[in-house]
């Protein structure tokens, strides 16, 4: 099948295919990613958009070959320059983790070596895939703690993770991301847990060294407005597979999927001073069984619905649903 | 009230499967407990039994595992042994679990606080760490001293040893569990300070001691049988591991070895059994885990 | 009108952090609460509203300062004298899962404040539990179970009904929605906003979400390194922010629109320690209208238009405002 979930026509970056991950339970597997598919080109930002539980960080980690037991990767590839990195024994991911990907999370101090100093930390990413000396690693520390915007940047080599704010943290581990001018940077939750004022700043700060790097950025969110201000595309999860793909004008002028609707609508309505009528919390998702996951809270659910599982379906130039309805919506016939 | 029991036999099931290790040790706690109820009567001689002339015999058809230097089968004294070392366990561990866990709670709960609860929290861990740095031999042997050997005062010494471990791993828990925010809502809602630490903290702070209770258990029965090695346990002809072991090792070394040995690997065997359901014991405690 | 609901004074908090530091979490607060009314009360990490809160509620005993309670001044009432007030003044808290003690069933949760509150034999007090079920959108199934069998966004509704369940005066909200789902935060902000609408009582919504507190609120006060730097009606300040921190935060706002972009309103740096305050204006170091003057004293909040206080030196030439 054609790459689904692509944007451009150029040769992807990295493409997944089919990636479906279990995570063992004493009561049995629970399907947490149930085949997602999506391509990143180079330069490109795109942000995996989706409520919590459903399976965002768990991809970002699958890509990686961060999972560990209890979870496990079923089938599907991962594909980058022409490797499935799925496939990879530890050491060749090693020499691609920090190199080429590179990721940062939230919660960035717990992500820090607590009895280490910036200093050490950022010696020892900048040493781990090329030798440099000790003089020399720490001045390319200082260069990346100062690209990050960080002030005094020889002064905070001292310090220990705990001395610093969340947002400095932040750029540190940003910091520690760039240090090899990786070709695809993910994001998990960059601004979580950090006040308004300073996300902003790390949103632009992680755009623009995007841009100047000439990488390309997986942007993990829950927050549709920072999708909407830093991404060109945007993917939807619901369930642990991709309901929608579009690039950001389209999505945002005018969602498909009902969950994507949905989403968009409390979202607006969260940060307007309308007030909206939504319905109660519905049902959980169906995982992993033979019929659409959003079924169970669908208003637009046919009895197929229940029965058949939708296929991720071209419906425009670059745009996906997952939704055997999608024709109606878009031609306006029905508004969930 | 069956129902209840049959469906919490049916979860036990369930945690057990693909847990090679807890479903070893409950056998082991299974078979103790039996032997503990049972085994006296089970046993094919009086376990104080002292048979004239068939002193010190190897193990044999009539005595499986031989007999000792006084006449007694050993079989027969190691089935029965469990339900002294049993009790004594027992019951010095749920003494000193209860009292441990409540100076734990009250220690945690009200440490730091300027009022007369805290100076008590303060008054309780140095009690603890003075207990702690006494010797529980040298405290078992002037109670004997005191008293006079017997099963009793060797439970009221395992108990005390006993007290401040308990008690440190509730207040460690507790600490914890106190900047939690539904603590806080608890006092929002209008309850008093021991209402919390007993009614709200407490029930989340008693996994550690929980889960250590078994271990205990199997260390309890160690230090008994210990106790009773130098003499400080109880009275010789009570069938008893430790006792057994100590009338037993000097026989080692003339070659009976059966004297010895057999009480020997009961003891370790019962040991390791409790410590391994301890460490599951703690996940099955959790009401997340119970699905 | 009469003596305001909740009527807090110059207050102060400051943690002592030993070797003679503290962080001076809050220096010198005051404002008013009418019954009925919804306050808001917004600021970032380090404002000092969470403290504010805390003290309204005394869960912290404040360095300084008065807080009076339906005409009584509580800062001076004994622990015990104070817990009979307790039920008229709650909270609810950020973190839905924490909130709840995890061994306890929801009927039970529920059932404590009634129950400390001595609100009748145990079959009134059910009744009871079963309205408050009703009332925040949840049946009467939900007495069973335990907290973690709830979703985030079912249990905030449960602390809202345990806040709710003694009838109190004031309901204090610690940035109620921050930890939820986007999905789920405009549908307990609309539950708010009805209960109250149905109960009367008055609300203090503490949060750093602007938009959050503009759908429940009519008067916001917008706290910096734990001094007041501006109020307003909700409305007014959206419209026309006139401290340089209230135009930050309201152009910080990501609304999911990419055609939205908002001009910037930038401030630089981090947000100062509020261990080492600097003595003049706090927002000094970051301030892009800063002066060097801003620097020497604190400025005081002043009302530079009616029922609109702000605290800065610049604002008035900023905003174009000629002198009262």
């Amino acid at each position: 099948m054609s790459a689904a979930g692509s944007g451009g026509s150029a040769d992807p970056l990295l493409e997944v295919r089919g990636l479906e991950v279990e995570y063992a339970r004493n009561s049995g597997p629970v399907r947490v990613l149930d085949g997602v598919s999506l391509t990143i080109a180079p330069g490109e930002s795109l942000g995996v958009v989706g409520e919590s539980g459903v399976g965002k960080t768990v991809l970002v980690r699958a890509i990686l070959g961060l999972l560990d037991p209890p979870w496990r990767v079923v089938s599907g590839t991962v594909s980058y320059r022409e490797q499935n990195l799925l496939a990879l024994p530890e050491a060749a991911l090693r020499q691609l983790r920090g190199k080429e990907i590179a990721l940062t999370t939230h919660e960035p101090r717990k992500h820090l070596n607590p009895v280490a100093t910036v200093g050490e930390q950022m010696a020892r990413v900048v040493q781990a895939h090329r030798p440099t000396s000790r003089a020399d690693a720490r001045a390319r520390a200082v260069e990346l703690l100062r690209l990050v915007g960080i002030p005094d940047p020889e002064l905070r080599l001292q310090a220990y993770p705990h001395e610093l704010s969340g947002g400095m943290c932040q750029r540190v581990v940003i910091a520690m991301a760039l240090a090899h001018s990786p070709k695809l940077l993910m994001g998990d939750e960059p601004t979580a847990g950090l006040d308004v004022t300073i996300s902003l700043q790390i949103l632009d700060l992680m755009r623009d060294l995007v841009r100047d790097f000439h990488s390309s950025l997986l942007l993990v969110s829950r927050d549709l407005g920072v999708v909407a201000h830093y991404c060109q595309r945007v993917a939807v999860m619901y369930a642990g597979q991709l309901v929608e793909v579009a690039d950001v004008p389209s999505f945002f002028a005018g969602a498909i999927h009902p969950y994507s609707r949905r989403l968009l609508r409390a979202a607006v309505a969260a940060t307007s001073d309308r007030r909206g009528t939504l319905s109660q919390v519905g049902a959980r998702a169906e995982r992993g069984a033979a019929c659409c996951p959003y079924a169970p809270r669908c208003p637009l659910r046919l009895e197929r619905c229940t029965r058949e599982s939708p296929p991720l379906e071209s419906v425009a130039a670059a745009r996906w649903v997952r939704c055997f309805r999608h024709a109606e919506i878009t031609a306006g016939l029905e508004a969930p | 009230m069956l129902g209840a029991v049959s469906a919490e036999v049916r979860q036990l099931a369930r945690f057990s499967r693909g847990r090679p290790g807890f479903l070893c040790g409950l056998g082991v706690v299974a078979l103790t407990i039996f032997l503990a109820v049972f085994g006296p009567s089970l046993a094919p001689y009086g376990p104080e039994e002292a048979l004239p002339g068939v002193a010190n015999l190897p193990p044999s058809r009539d005595h499986w595992m031989g007999t000792d230097i006084s006449g007694m089968d050993v079989f027969s004294r190691v089935m029965a042994a469990p339900r002294i070392d049993l009790t004594i366990a027992l019951v010095s561990t749920a003494a000193a679990f209860a009292a441990g866990v409540i100076l734990g709670v009250i220690s945690g709960f009200f440490a730091g606080g300027r009022g007369i609860w805290g100076r008590l929290s303060g008054a309780i861990v140095r009690g603890a760490d003075i207990f702690q740095a006494f010797p529980v031999f040298i405290f078992a042997l002037a109670l004997v001293g005191f008293r006079g050997p017997s099963i009793q005062n060797v439970i009221l010494a395992l108990a005390f040893l006993n007290i401040p471990f308990f008690l440190r791993l509730t207040r460690g828990a507790v600490l914890h569990m106190r900047e939690r925010p539904f603590v806080e809502a608890a006092r929002c809602v209008g309850g008093s300070g021991l209402r919390i630490a007993f009614v709200h903290v407490m029930p989340n702070a008693l996994t550690p001691a929980l889960a250590n209770l078994s271990p205990t258990i199997g260390f309890s029965i160690l230090l008994a049988s210990a106790l009773s090695f130098v003499g400080a346990g109880v009275p010789i002809p009570t069938p008893e591991w430790g006792s057994m072991i100590a009338i037993g090792a000097p026989n080692m070394m003339t070659g009976q070895w059966w004297t010895a040995l057999f009480p020997g690997l009961a003891l370790g065997l019962t040991i390791l059994g409790y410590a391994l359901v301890g460490d599951g014991f703690r996940y099955y405690l959790d009401p997340v885990n119970r699905r | 009108m009469g003596a305001p609901l909740l009527a807090v004074d110059a207050l102060v908090k400051h943690f002592p952090l030993g070797h003679g530091r503290t962080v001076k979490a809050v220096n010198g607060i005051s404002f008013q609460i009418e019954r009925g009314e919804a306050l808001g009360l917004v600021g970032e990490s380090g404002s000092g509203k969470t403290t504010v809160g805390r003290c309204v509620l005394r869960l912290i005993d404040p360095t300084s300062g008065a807080i009076g309670f339906r005409g009584e001044d509580i800062l001076g009432m004994t622990p015990e004298q104070f817990r009979e007030r307790r039920r008229h003044i709650q909270l609810v808290f950020q973190e839905p899962y924490d909130s709840l003690n995890p061994r306890m069933r929801i009927g039970r949760i529920l059932d404590e404040p009634l129950m400390l509150a001595r609100r009748g034999a145990p079959s009134a007090r059910l009744s009871r539990v079963h309205d408050l079920l009703d009332m925040v959108g949840l049946g009467r199934t939900f007495i069973d179970l335990y907290p973690h069998q709830l979703s985030g966004g079912e249990q905030q509704r449960v602390g809202i009904a345990r806040a709710i369940a003694t009838d109190p005066d004031l309901v204090v909200l610690d940035e109620p929605t921050s930890a939820l789902d986007v999905s789920v935060r405009a549908e307990i902000l609309d539950l708010l906003v009805d209960l109250q609408a149905r109960l009367g009582f008055a609300y203090l919504f503490i949060s750093h979400d602007l938009t959050a507190v503009r759908r429940v609120c009519q008067r916001v006060i917008v706290m910096y390194l734990g001094r007041i730097v501006e109020t307003a009606r909700t409305a007014e300040i959206f419209e026309r922010p006139l401290h340089p921190y209230s135009r930050a935060l309201l152009s910080s706002v990501l609304y999911p629109d990419p055609m939205k972009e908002q001009a910037r309103f930038l401030l630089t740096g981090e947000i100062p320690s509020p261990i080492d305050l600097p003595p003049g204006c706090p927002l000094y170091a970051r301030c892009p209208w800063a002066r060097p003057t801003c620097d020497l004293s604190v400025p005081p909040l002043e009302a530079l238009l009616p029922d609109r206080h702000v605290a800065c030196f610049r604002a008035r030439e900023e905003n174009g405002i000629g002198a009262c």
